[in-house]
């Protein structure tokens, strides 16, 4: 019987045991003799979330192919067992060997939210590794960290002795193998961290530094080796088509957030909303091929047994082959009882029928994302939707016999006026009115339009970089001041709002944009026990306000101050194709109010196309 | 047509609950391409029940699970495409065409269950302990004090433990199970430890460890009863 690192006792008394098992179908064993490196792939949050994340299954079964590798899984312990951990001095262990992280090659952990940080240092710390990546020995993994929240790493630059920046496909090889050669060469693990920064996308902190003006700002930003290149440029899979994708994933035992077979159909998007950091750094959008698609759905079924396939990609509606997948996914598997889910349609007669199809009509609720209430505020963030198209979209789905609505908006977006925020509650209404219009023998009773808004969190590497939040009070203000207008309206009785926490925004408002001086606050606020930020239950801002006290460090610093585009950023030193110039550019257009049309309509002269694919030259062979 | 499934849960997968247990066999059943019935309706589910939820930390050589076909398939064959795609800690043991009758569906004829509880480390539980387990078991009540969610109330659990016996490290038991009387393990133990140390005034406590042998159906009535396995009761489709 395969060995557990806990032990009966512990895993009858903790919520969830399935959750540090291992032991799932699609998860991978190797023979140890004939592993030469070993990889922890971690997320750091709890396993049913770590589990749904599309990018752990393609970088682990990318891994796993590699014959000298084992890639195992890794997730943060729930509060429960953490607290037996510590007690009773158990290390972090990976679920398919139950061995110790610290005996790894590789610890690889994946940002994917900034609310995650205190839970990267609960993972090494509970593994035994050292939290400053300088204070590290040759004992200890080297520690990688990816995804989105890579392309703003200095928050989180002391803790992590590399960065990998951009799309895992390209560049992990020539990581490993170069780890590999050094460590039989007995080099140290300084030679090695100097070696991979010249792989491409590789960052590694500690052979920059940074130094500051008397006011606060970066005056520079440089590297203190001759290993160490200026600047890091993003990493893309240009030919996703024939890139690796899972085919095999690993099934959960216990109900993962994403139960479901996730076909990734397109990356990239077209669109360019001027608020989204995924729609530039994934840039050049990039298509896979429709029939790869079809032979990945069947396959991918099989393997898994799920009963429910999903489409992923940031815009789905954009992508070119739609219609033909879409058709066989219902053709070929309708029949066999499987669930075909469509999220981030843009809502048109098409997705309508398609919807029709696949869902009940009468339990499925339609969703708009507006993001915005007036056409001002929608030109400003250049989200390319019209009240015409929303209206419009509203109406054949009230007339195709949906009743409920969900809108999305942000608050505090800039140049936002009181005017903007009342035209949510205003929008709403008159997608109500727009129900009420269809006689009343043809309609279904009540509508009902749900509203949420979350406040706006400026992100590195989009236009809106360079944008001033507002104040916790403020926020809490407008959210009210949207409540009350929608207590005005007509249809109130037909329409729900809710709105976000503001103090949660406050917090990722500073490490989004935080420099390397607020890396000790994520510390300071982990010692002083705070954990799974994200999740409600246990967020506790007192305790973040005592850090930012005890540390001198000012949250205002990073989220109420005025930045010039003269500044010079933290992140600055990553290339991600997307130049500063078109940012810059696009913040200006912004300003004034000025829409900027999507890749396909016209290039607006990005950078992306230096990557040499995409998007970029559809149609131009 | 209608199809008994008995398999095995062992290992690590003692640590995945029943509906996680569910889940995995749906999954299974697609993966092993079983021509399973599906109900109707716009969310169509597997016609799929199990006989006796097993708790979390129990393994068992006895577990039951009854589905309806579409069409027919041969035992042997689902056998081997199931054990094929089933995660380590489940094994098909068999798989039998049962009667169609909706009354004799696993879980509404489960009668009885034999359970075997040992020490985890595998050591004797006490000195002594099998002359012990005969006086406990030679009582004409044993009163405990049963707790549900709701109340609490003293209970004669003796009428519903039919077989109680010690088997070398081990105690061997059959127990009453199902909807009408049912009867968990660790509450005769708990009894048994209580009796234990009435008897050598020494407190009792081990790690024990669960395993469920078998479940029975009663053929026969309330005062004569006629068990015969779930397993028994079907027939090997060639």
């Amino acid at each position: 019987m395969r060995k557990l690192a806990l032990n009966d006792e512990i895993l009858l008394k903790i919520e969830k045991p399935a959750r540090y098992i291992g032991n799932e179908a699609g998860s991978v064993t190797k023979d140890l003799n004939e592993v030469e490196v070993r990889f922890a792939m971690c997320f750091p949050d709890v396993y049913e979330i770590g589990m749904s994340h599309l990018g752990i299954q393609i970088l682990y079964d990318m891994f796993n192919q590699r014959k000298d590798t084992w890639c195992e899984r890794v997730y943060s312990p729930w509060r429960d067992l953490d607290q037996i951990m510590r007690e009773q001095h158990i290390p972090l262990f990976a679920l398919e060997s139950q061995d110790p992280i610290k005996n790894f090659d590789f610890l690889g952990i994946t940002l994917q939210y900034e609310m995650c940080y205190t839970n990267v240092l609960q993972i090494l710390d509970l593994s035994g590794i050292a939290l400053h990546a300088a204070e590290r020995t040759k004992d200890d993994p080297i520690v990688i960290g990816g995804g989105p929240c890579a392309y703003n790493p200095e928050p989180l630059a002391e803790f992590f002795d590399l960065f990998y920046i951009g799309e895992g496909e390209t560049s992990y090889d020539e990581l490993l193998t170069c780890y590999k050669e050094y460590r039989d060469a007995g080099k140290s693990r300084r030679e090695f961290l100097e070696r991979a920064a010249q792989v491409p996308g590789i960052y590694v902190p500690q052979l920059y530094e940074p130094s500051y003006h008397d006011d606060g700002t970066l005056a520079a930003f440089t590297p203190v080796s001759p290993h160490a290149p200026r600047t890091v440029r993003k990493q893309v899979a240009m030919d996703i088509t024939h890139t690796t994708y899972p085919l095999r994933p690993v099934v959960p035992f216990i109900k993962a957030t994403q139960d479901r077979v996730v076909l990734e159909i397109q990356r990239g998007c077209i669109r360019g909303c001027r608020f989204c950091q995924a729609g530039m750094i994934y840039r050049p959008t990039r298509e896979r091929d429709v029939e790869v698609l079809k032979e990945y759905a069947r396959a991918m079924l099989e393997n898994t047994g799920h009963e429910e396939i999903s489409l992923n990609s940031l815009s789905s509606s954009d992508y070119s082959q739609l219609e033909e997948l879409v058709n066989f996914l219902i053709e070929e598997f309708q029949d066999k009882k499987i669930n075909i889910q469509l999220p981030s349609l843009r809502i048109d007669a098409f997705s309508l029928d398609v919807m029709s199809k696949v869902q009940d009509i009468k339990k499925s609720s339609l969703t708009f994302a507006p993001e915005a209430g007036s056409q001002r505020m929608r030109d400003v963030i250049n989200k390319g939707l019209t009240e015409e198209d929303i209206l419009d979209g509203a109406g054949q789905a009230f007339e195709g016999g949906w009743t409920k609505v969900k809108l999305y908006f942000m608050l505090g977006l800039p140049t936002e006026t009181e005017e903007d925020m009342k035209e949510i509650a205003r929008l709403c209404d008159r997608v109500a009115r727009r129900y009420y219009e269809i006689p009343k023998e043809q309609r279904n009773g009540k509508c009902q339009i749900t509203a949420s808004s979350s406040f706006f969190v400026p992100k590195p590497f989009t236009p809106f970089q360079w944008a001033t939040m507002c104040t916790s009070e403020e926020y809490v203000r407008r959210a009210a001041l949207v409540k009350h207008e929608f207590m005005e309206q007509l249809n109130r009785k037909s329409m729900k709002y809710n709105w976000h926490e503001a103090d949660e925004t406050i917090l990722e408002g500073v490490f989004a944009r935080g420099d390397r001086r607020t890396g000790k606050v994520i510390e300071e606020a982990y010692r002083l026990g705070c954990l799974f930020d994200s999740w409600t239950e246990s967020f506790d801002y007192q305790k973040w306000l005592a850090a930012f006290e005890n540390t001198g460090v000012d949250a205002d610093f990073y989220t109420l101050r005025e930045r010039s585009t003269n500044e010079l950023l933290p992140w600055d030193f990553i290339d991600i194709g997307v130049t500063r110039k078109f940012l810059e550019r696009e913040w200006e257009r912004a300003m004034r109010a000025e829409v900027t049309q999507n890749c396909r309509q016209q290039c607006a002269g990005c950078g992306a196309v230096s990557f040499g694919g995409g998007v970029c030259f559809e149609g131009k062979n | 047509m209608k199809v008994r499934i008995k398999f095995k849960k062992y290992g690590v997968l003692r640590f995945i609950g029943h509906l996680d247990v569910m889940r995995h066999f749906q999954k299974m059943m697609r993966r092993a391409e079983i021509p399973i019935a599906f109900t109707g309706g716009y969310s169509p589910h597997m016609i799929m029940s199990f006989a006796s939820p097993l708790g979390i930390g129990l393994t068992s050589d006895g577990e039951y699970a009854d589905i309806e076909l579409s069409e027919p398939i041969q035992s042997e064959e689902a056998i081997r495409r199931l054990n094929a795609v089933a995660a380590d800690g489940i094994e098909i043991v068999s798989f039998r065409q049962i009667s169609e009758e909706k009354k004799m569906t696993g879980m509404a004829i489960v009668a009885a269950a034999d359970y075997l509880v040992y020490d985890r480390e595998n050591h004797p539980f006490f000195e002594g302990w099998e002359d012990c387990l005969t006086q406990f078991a030679a009582q004409k009540e044993i009163c405990v004090l049963k707790q549900t969610k709701r109340s609490e109330a003293n209970v004669d659990i003796r009428p519903m433990i039919y077989r109680l016996e010690a088997r070398e490290n081990a105690i061997y038991m059959q127990l009453a199970a199902g909807s009408v009387k049912n009867l968990k393990p660790d509450l005769v133990m708990d009894a048994f430890f209580t009796f234990a140390k009435s008897r050598t005034n020494q407190e009792v406590c081990v790690p024990l460890a669960y395993h469920r042998l078998e479940l029975y159906a009663n053929m026969g009535n309330e005062t004569e009863r006629n068990l015969m396995t779930l397993e028994s009761l079907g027939e090997t489709i060639d």
